[in-house]
């Protein structure tokens, strides 16, 4: 079971300085309005440049580590899905590993059911097609914590209904998994939530606690309705 | 395919310090004089500064994640071309080590006007734009100090050189550039790994623990010293170092930091060839090699800028 401190991780004028403690094999949602930090806390969380303040996972530092030894830390999945080169898909997995092990790509490919993708250049393939690829190379060194930037965008629903029990899969096995994501309709399939704005948590519930609650209605601006969603009401908001 | 690359380079080095064979047999004496003092260098400095191209080349592509990136391109050429008048007209240098030195400095501020003006992350127009600038105004500033300069036939005197001309130098004038560019070579095939794991973005690579601005810098420098050294001693060379790594990414599936081999390889092929190619050409004075390289370089130029708006529109 993944344990994962971070003490005043923080990214210069994106994300203010963040505590965050979560143990245990979990999924974790990220939400918040756009702009309002999920991809800083991830991005913070990864180690990217400029990034501050210290992460632990395991109680083990990972700043200033190996690359060996990060990657069966962590790995980070960005939210952009562009890829300059023509790397073959297979290959794009093997660089989620130190060094090729084919029975772990064969294995991936067949999970993630990338056979008669695999050997084409991945800038070839769709915006879809190259999330799946890119989400096994995040799992391919079975990193304890993993960071996925919005990993349901773009993808088919049999896809995301797959790429959410995958993960679900990981968590009961352990691993830590956040998930940044905008659709709110996946929230039921998280064991917790953060909702993130103005570069800070604001709030850290049960993803159903979370929605039922005032805070959450203001900082979106929408409201529970029909079982579904409307805008709020601006004048309920100005007469706070 | 890779040893095939080898073999071939290995063949055609040979054959470029051997052929042709008829002046070496007439006289021994003449003939080692002849080899070691006129063959030897010229192979030399044809081999690494093929070399050189090709491995920055290829860095330079796998940074800044565009396969237009290359030392000409990017303005470094032009830059250490600057340097190199600079320290040998102005400044009076002519210790072939100093003069390396002074096109390494000028290939560095080149390239690091470029990621001032572009970025890391700079789109293709952006990129070709600013580097087009820097070497305008790079080869604009070399017309100046060459005019100005102190020596009234410093046009003259560099003038083949400018073009990019392999004949005639020492064996100390190619070991000058020759050992700094083979370091230089030496750090940034260090960094291959890191450059595949940079296609995947930079927070990839930064969240398994590499740097990519640091990292950034450091190529850049050791770029500047492999071309910049070569520059120095032979002239602004031009499209191997765009060409080199186009070819050599075919060999290795895509990945832009292992290219840096066989860009090396194939590099050393493409000048050697070229080299070859002036020699054998029967005219009643030496053609310069950048003149050949740009002329076959051209059109591969021009095939990538239309691969590339097909790729952008399809």
């Amino acid at each position: 079971m993944t344990a994962l401190l971070a003490k005043e991780v923080a990214l210069p004028g994106r994300l203010s300085p963040t505590d965050l403690r979560i143990e245990g094999g979990k999924l974790v949602a990220l939400v918040g309005p756009n702009g309002g930090g999920k991809t800083s806390l991830l991005r913070a969380l990864a180690g990217v440049e400029d990034a501050t303040g210290e992460v632990r996972i395991d109680g083990e530092k990972a700043g200033g580590r190996s690359e060996a030894r990060r990657r069966r830390m962590l790995a980070f999945l960005p939210a952009s899905r562009d890829l300059g080169w023509p790397i073959a898909a297979r290959d794009v997995i093997a660089l989620g590993l130190g060094r090729g092990d084919a029975q772990r790509i064969a294995e991936l490919i067949e999970l993630f059911e990338l056979g008669a993708l695999a050997d084409r250049p991945i800038n070839r393939l769709s915006t879809g097609e190259r999330t799946r690829v890119l989400v096994a190379r995040a799992m391919a060194a079975r990193p304890r914590l993993l960071l996925l930037d919005e990993p349901f965008a773009n993808l088919e629903p049999y896809w995301v209904l797959r790429v959410g029990a995958i993960l679900r899969v990981l968590a009961d096995g352990g691993t830590l998994v956040l998930v940044a994501l905008h659709d709110l309709g996946q929230l039921d399939r998280f064991d917790r939530a953060l909702l993130i704005a103005d570069g800070a948590v604001q709030m850290d519930e049960a993803p159903a606690d979370l929605v039922a609650s005032e805070r959450f209605e203001e900082i979106f601006r929408i409201t529970s309705a029909q079982g579904g969603w409307a805008i709020k009401p601006a004048d309920r908001r100005s007469s706070r | 395919m890779r040893y095939l690359i080898l073999f071939l380079m290995i063949g055609l080095a040979a054959l470029h310090l051997l052929w042709p064979l008829a002046p070496l047999r007439i006289d021994p004496d003449l003939g080692r004089t002849l080899f070691v003092e006129l063959r030897l260098p010229r192979t030399l400095i044809v081999i690494g500064y093929g070399a050189a191209l090709g491995i920055s080349g290829a860095a330079l592509q796998a940074l800044f994640a565009n396969p237009l990136a290359s030392p000409d391109i990017s303005g470094a050429s032009s830059g250490a071309a600057l340097g190199a008048v600079l320290g040998g007209y102005w400044l009076g240098f002519s210790q072939p080590l100093a003069l390396a030195a002074c096109g390494a400095v000028g290939a560095g501020a080149a390239m690091l006007l470029l990621l001032m003006l572009a970025g890391r992350r700079a789109d293709s127009a952006t990129l070709l734009l600013a580097g087009l600038a820097i070497s305008l105004a790079a080869g604009a500033a070399t017309s100046l100090a060459l005019a100005l300069a102190p020596s009234p036939f410093a046009f003259y005197d560099a003038f083949e050189w400018l073009m990019g001309s392999v004949v005639d130098r020492s064996l100390g004038q190619a070991l000058a550039a020759l050992v700094p560019a083979s370091i230089a070579c030496a750090f940034l095939l260090r960094r291959a790994h890191a450059l595949d794991l940079i296609a995947l973005g930079e927070d990839v690579a930064a969240s398994l623990g590499h740097q990519p601005r640091r990292m950034a810098r450091e190529i850049v420098g050791l770029s500047a010293v492999a071309v910049g050294a070569f520059v120095a001693v032979a002239g602004a060379i031009g499209f191997v170092g765009l060409v080199a790594p186009v070819l050599a990414r075919r060999v290795t599936r895509g990945h832009p930091g292992r290219a840096m081999v066989p860009a090396a390889l194939i590099g050393a092929i493409l000048l050697t060839l070229a080299d070859l190619a002036v020699r054998a050409i029967p005219l009643d004075r030496p053609l310069p090699i950048g003149v050949l390289t740009a002329l076959f370089g051209t059109p591969l130029f021009l095939y990538l800028i239309v691969n590339m708006r097909r790729s952008v529109t399809s």
